[in-house]
């Protein structure tokens, strides 16, 4: 194991979920205003980051940001239609670990 | 004039079970109605294309008999949307059956109206200029409305409203928005739609807008200028964090929701704590469409599958875990096409790796050797004795193959005798659409036997 710092060491929860059949949506709940801070960050999180972590293409994903919870929400269409051949996680419920192991950048504050 | 309305919402879906006190706290608490959800796509489209439920009888009749009792006792009005998980005609029926036998064996009299759903693909067909796609749906046409096995309109608060004007002390709905059912109530009794739409979305799920979502459900107090929640449960909270990340749970966009009236729309919803475990909600709007539209949902067999599963613990071949897979895939299909005949257009199979990458497949990010791996083989073909037949066929694969090193035939660890599994007609849901319409109860149907004179 190495020591590299990902989303998920400054997040109080970081989960996955269907929003109805054909869309899934992320959201990144920060611990405080210094972890927000830093995935609210455009030039660190931003469509294109999250096309390339789930495969999708950029023009389908939609960011939230929202201050004052701290929370960073992302929603994309489903890549896999909900319960086919294909479909394994019918509840989109386990795809936030991609985004929630996605590393720290270097300049990263300490986790509180 | 009413100057506020309250509702109980004991769980998020009618079937999960709750501590019969909390209804109990609800009523003490002065409730005037009881609102509960029954069902969701998010189990995934079998259930709408089959028409039958997600939650056992015997968990529905536990959830239905307390509240039952507590609306009868309480002499409030109590609606459950969405019944029998998809709210198809056949989910009303299975759920007004059960209410019908409690409120026999309870000795209960309160009139059950039934509100249906379900819509005719030929219906649908003759207007199908004033359906429409949402994203990222494409437009529709009249072979997949034909297609479906199960179609639904996805009713607002209207038909409920209608339901219990006609006298209904119970409103068992067809397949219903989850804010429509909360909603339908204090809409009747004049509270303004900002409120009442935002409260309704807050407490559709039961305890999940509290810090315990496990400890029962919610009361909303609506009023002129917004609402208060509060848990059931007096040792439970809502904080103005929990209350306000719910808008965020199973939604796209969390600042609007569109609903078939208009638009919900909570971007300037102010969340204020009242003491250690009541919020106060307020500026939240609703915004009404130019056109009522009504959402449709569908679902159609896709064909057929049988699954088979087996598992590994030998390091040697956990090793080298995507070699294996590469090996099974390319032997399957070879062995397939001598035997059965048959060609990729004919079937397709999933191989899925539990243990090592089966949940997130390509996109994972750990690649580390497993301990142990269960390889689950799903075959998906025309009908289920294709999908058998191929299923068979990978069967001493399954068993047996070893990886290209190995000198020696391993034997695999089945999970179960037979191996396969038929699993039947598998489904997907096929519309995601709206019609628009020129009233919002001209797509449902309301029964309500007549007024028992006693």
């Amino acid at each position: 194991m190495t020591d590299a710092r990902t989303i998920a060491d400054l997040a109080v929860e970081v989960r996955s979920k269907n929003a109805g059949p054909f869309w899934v949506t992320m959201e990144l709940f920060m611990r405080d205003a210094a972890g927000y801070a830093l995935v609210a960050d455009p030039a660190y999180l931003d469509a294109s980051m999250v096309a390339r972590l789930y495969g999708v293409p950029a023009d389908t994903i939609q960011i939230f940001r929202l201050p004052a919870l701290n929370v960073v929400k992302i929603s994309f269409p489903r890549p896999v239609s909900q319960g086919s051949l294909r479909d394994r996680d019918i509840h989109a419920g386990q795809h936030h670990v991609p985004l929630a192991l996605y590393p720290l950048p270097a300049s990263a504050p300490a986790a509180g | 004039m009413t100057d506020s309305v309250r509702v109980l919402t004991p769980v998020g879906m009618l079937g999960a079970g709750f501590p019969p006190e909390t209804v109990t706290r609800g009523l003490e608490l002065g409730a005037d109605v009881i609102a509960v959800d029954g069902g969701s796509t998010d189990s995934g489209p079998y259930y709408l294309g089959t028409g039958t439920a997600k939650t056992a009888a015997g968990a529905v009749a536990q959830d239905l008999r307390l509240l039952l009792r507590a609306a009868a006792s309480a002499g409030i009005p109590l609606i459950i949307g969405s019944c029998g998980t998809s709210g198809t005609d056949s989910g009303v029926d299975w759920v007004a059956g059960i209410a019908r036998e409690i409120l026999e064996s309870e000795g209960l009299n309160l009139r059950v109206a039934t509100v249906y759903s379900e819509q005719r693909a030929a219906d649908l067909v003759e207007s199908l200029d004033r359906i429409h796609p949402l994203p990222p749906a494409g437009e529709i046409d009249p072979a997949t409305l034909e297609s479906c096995t199960h179609i639904v309109g996805m009713m607002g608060h209207e038909p409920i409203v209608a339901a219990l004007e006609a006298g209904a002390d119970v409103v068992l709905a067809g397949r219903a928005t989850d804010t429509a059912v909360a909603a339908a109530y204090p809409l009747m009794k004049g509270m303004p739609a900002g409120p009442v739409w935002h409260a309704a979305k807050i407490v559709e799920c039961g305890g999940q807008c509290t810090t315990n979502p496990r400890a029962g459900g919610v009361l909303a107090t609506i009023d002129a200028y917004g609402f208060t929640i509060e848990p059931l449960d007096p040792d439970n909270s809502c904080t103005p964090t929990s209350v306000a990340a719910h808008m965020l749970y199973e939604t796209v966009n969390p600042f609007s929701m569109r609903e078939p009236a208009g638009t919900i729309v909570v971007s300037d919803a102010t969340y204020q704590a009242l003491d250690d475990r009541r919020v106060r909600v307020e500026g939240s709007r609703f915004e009404p469409a130019a056109q009522h539209t009504i959402k449709l949902e569908g679902s159609r067999i896709t064909g057929y599958e049988t699954m088979s599963f087996t598992a590994i613990r030998d390091p040697h071949i956990l090793g080298q875990i995507d070699t294996w897979a590469a090996l099974m895939r390319k032997m399957i299909g070879e062995w397939v096409s001598r035997t059965l005949g048959l060609g990729d257009g004919d079937y397709e199979i999933d191989l899925r790796l539990y243990g090592y990458n089966a949940i997130l497949d390509e996109i994972e990010p750990d690649r580390s050797p497993p301990r142990e791996v269960g390889a689950m083989l799903l075959v998906h073909a025309a009908d289920q004795a294709t999908a058998t037949a191929v299923a068979k066929v990978a069967n001493p694969l399954m068993l047996h193959l070893p990886t290209p090193d190995m000198s020696y035939l391993p034997s695999l660890a089945f999970a179960t005798s037979p191996a396969e599994t038929e699993r039947g007609a598998v489904y997907e849901f096929a519309l995601n659409h709206v019609v628009d319409v020129d009233s919002p109860t001209s797509l449902f149907r309301i029964t309500l036997p007549e007024a028992q004179d006693d």
